[in-house]
């Protein structure tokens, strides 16, 4: 397992194959969960086809915990080894995690405007996923604007990756806080079906949809994970941009 | 330097503190998003208040009247009739939870200009399935 991953983030041609494959494999499961989708699974008893959103919606919401995960995980592994490898994986997985939460709560919008009867409401899961997007793209904004004070590039300086760190470590508090708010409170959001302690029904032929579904979002964010690192290695290697205003700030290159 | 850090950390102090007090009175509405029928009856202010109300639209209560839907809507064994003025989503039916916003009017009936469907955590086909579903 490790030694996989290690090649996987190599920028070398065996390392590009093993990425390649893995890309294949996440599009490989977004068609055969398409076609299942689309041909197998039942339209649902009360919400028609407008349920079918489901099998967006979940995956998004998933591969953004999951994103999450990666923030936490490689930000804690910073903070211990000092490796700025890992704030580079923490920087790439929160950018992954902020544009599948901004699609979790794009087709949980349409998906409320069709059954609900509303694109939003003040509810505890909708207004706690808004404050995870908040929270991440903070951290995004927080690394760009530490990196274009103090002359540093986003990615390889340890000024921008400890206070990440940090960061990166305290907002997955709020993963939690997300998952169970439909628990905790009183919400108009659905609970957990898959994830529940005593499963509630759910029709086979769907939960097998569901579950290609999330495997496709597990591995197309991965492989995008995997890209995104290579890339912002390949990009910082590279020798630094000349300073181009006075007053030290340098324009981010490493976007 | 030191006076622009310290006037710097109360900059951030006031927002922190701005920012929590807002998120906790936005909150106070958000974490209970809606009230059931017997809190609604026993709080003595909620006639004069928008509130939102949810329960399970019970069976055989619905009648329509022109753009005027009735019904009743029934949780923990209180209920509270609500006319509700403008058509409700395509998924509102009998038997199904639904949240109300509106006003209880002294007559106790709740007077809703918007009706919103909350459907369960259960999925099952349309058609009757040829067998019986996998309640696991």
């Amino acid at each position: 397992m490790r030694a996989s991953t290690v090649d996987l983030i190599a920028d070398n041609p065996g390392g590009a194959a093993g990425r390649r494959t893995l890309a294949w494999a996440a599009g490989g499961l977004g068609g055969a969960a398409a076609l299942a989708g689309g041909l197998l699974a039942p339209v649902d008893a009360i919400q028609g086809t407008a349920q079918r959103l489901m099998y967006l919606h979940v995956p998004a919401a998933w591969a953004a915990y999951a994103a999450f995960a990666v923030v936490l995980a490689a930000s804690g592994a910073y903070l211990i080894g000092r490796d700025l490898r890992w704030d580079r994986f923490a920087r790439a997985a929160a950018e992954i995690g902020v544009v599948l939460t901004a699609l979790a709560i794009g087709t949980g919008s349409l998906w409320g405007r069709l059954v609900w009867g509303t694109w939003w409401a003040w509810d505890p899961r909708l207004v706690s996923t808004a404050l995870l997007l908040l929270a991440y793209a903070g951290y995004l904004a927080l690394r760009r604007t530490v990196a274009e004070r103090s002359g540093a590039r986003d990615g390889a300086d340890h000024r921008v990756a400890r206070l990440a760190a940090v960061v990166g470590v305290a907002g997955f508090l709020l993963v939690p806080v997300v998952h169970f708010s439909v628990v905790w409170w009183r919400s108009l959001h659905q609970q957990a079906t898959i994830l529940a302690p005593q499963r509630p029904p759910i029709d086979p032929r769907m939960a097998l949809v569901l579950l290609l579904a999330v495997a496709a979002a597990t591995a197309a964010a991965t492989a995008v994970l995997l890209h995104r690192v290579v890339r912002l290695e390949r990009r910082l290697a590279a020798p630094p941009p000349a300073p181009s205003r006075r007053g030290g700030r340098v324009p981010a290159r490493a976007r | 330097m030191i006076r622009r850090r310290t006037g710097r950390i109360t900059l951030v102090g006031v927002l922190l503190a701005a920012g929590g007090v807002l998120v906790t009175g936005a909150l106070r509405d958000t974490l209970t998003y809606y009230r059931t029928p017997g809190e609604v009856l026993t709080d003595p202010g909620a006639t004069r208040e928008r509130v939102r109300l949810g329960g399970e639209v019970v069976p055989g209560s619905l009648r329509r009247d022109g753009d005027l839907v009735v019904f009743r809507l029934a949780a923990a064994g209180r209920e509270i009739t609500v006319r509700q003025r403008g058509v409700p989503p395509e998924t509102f039916r009998e038997g199904e939870d639904a949240v109300v916003e509106g006003t209880l009017a002294v007559d106790g009936i709740f007077r809703a200009d918007q009706v919103l469907v909350r459907h369960g955590n259960e999925y099952r086909p349309s058609a009757a399935p040829t067998e019986p579903p996998d309640a696991r």
